[in-house]
């Protein structure tokens, strides 16, 4: 086939180019959004922590408490 | 642990790309042949020599981790795939604009390097539904590296058998018995194929911290969720 004149050949050229382009955002974005569930269980798990923490720093007077009653 | 110097890849990677960007549009020559739509060369082409070659690099991946045992090995050959396959999406779907810019056809069944391409990928394809299909971690990490290995030496074998082949329509473009590429046009490719090869070692490492963060993660809800030694007598009663 003769080559394609250039505001013909363009059109692919785009196509292809964009179509990598929309492959590797849409990539990006899942792992992005896989990051942010991570982060926010993270934090859940953080505040769990501390509550059982601060759980834990109490516990131990009221066991002396009850030793001493 | 796999997040060390991603910044500075993801930064390497994005000047890469602009430079090989602007060195197809802006400095590689038009292709007296075909033309504007050559351009896509410098895409296709390297996108598909890099996932081929992430192809075999998961294979290698998966020789070290049935050597070793260690599962880190396996996640490294299952990322490798993985985005090699994604690539191999992406060679596809170019190839195909660019087939039927240069020959009026979306696809030709009767050429070799096409549908070579095709069968390798879809044997990739296969890996996902394999690998989950097995239950218990151990066997299905051990599993996947053997189809790895399988498949990923089947790659070179593919690619030689393809070489050797009379091609119809796809070109042989580094066959140096007809003439290579100019100067220019093999510089700007060169670039082209270290941008997307960097793109490549970027995304899998990506993927890889993301992995290990939700594994770790995984491991924290874990040691959580199960009482501590010294835990039990102090915050059952107050449960109670």
């Amino acid at each position: 086939m003769p080559a394609l004149p250039l505001d013909e050949a363009g059109k692919y050229v785009a196509g292809a180019y964009i179509v990598f382009l929309v492959l590797i955002v849409v990539y990006v974005a899942i792992m992005a959004a896989k990051v942010q569930r991570i982060e926010k269980e993270l934090r859940e798990l953080a505040g769990f922590a501390e509550t059982r923490a601060n759980g834990d720093q109490v516990a131990p007077e009221r066991e002396e408490v009850g030793a001493d009653v | 642990m796999y997040g060390k110097g991603l910044r500075s890849l993801s930064i390497a990677t994005v000047a890469a790309l602009a430079v090989s960007l602007s060195l197809v549009f802006f400095y590689a020559p038009l292709d007296a042949d075909q033309g504007f739509v050559q351009k896509i060369f410098y895409l296709h082409v390297p996108l598909a020599i890099v996932a081929l070659i992430g192809f075999v690099v998961g294979g290698v991946f998966a020789i070290l981790h049935l050597r070793s045992g260690d599962s880190r090995w396996d996640a490294y050959s299952y990322v490798s795939i993985h985005m090699s396959v994604i690539f191999g999406v992406a060679v596809l779907i170019t190839g195909s604009i660019w087939a039927k810019a240069s020959w009026g056809h979306w696809w030709v069944w009767d050429e070799p390097t096409l549908v070579s391409f095709l069968i390798v990928f879809l044997m990739y394809a296969t890996y996902y539904p394999f690998r989950y299909a097995i239950e218990d971690r151990e066997r299905q990490a051990r599993y996947a590296s053997v189809f790895a290995i399988t498949a990923g030496a089947f790659v070179p074998l593919n690619f030689m058998a393809v070489r050797m082949a009379e091609s119809l329509v796809h070109p042989r473009t580094f066959a140096t018995a007809n003439g290579g590429l100019p100067g220019e046009m093999m510089f700007t490719f060169l670039v082209s194929f270290a941008a997307i090869g960097l793109l490549w070692v970027t995304l899998v490492k990506f993927e890889l911290t993301a992995k290990s963060a939700s594994g770790q993660l995984k491991r924290l809800r874990r040691a959580l969720d199960a009482p501590g030694p010294g835990s039990t007598s102090r915050v059952a009663p107050e449960v109670s």
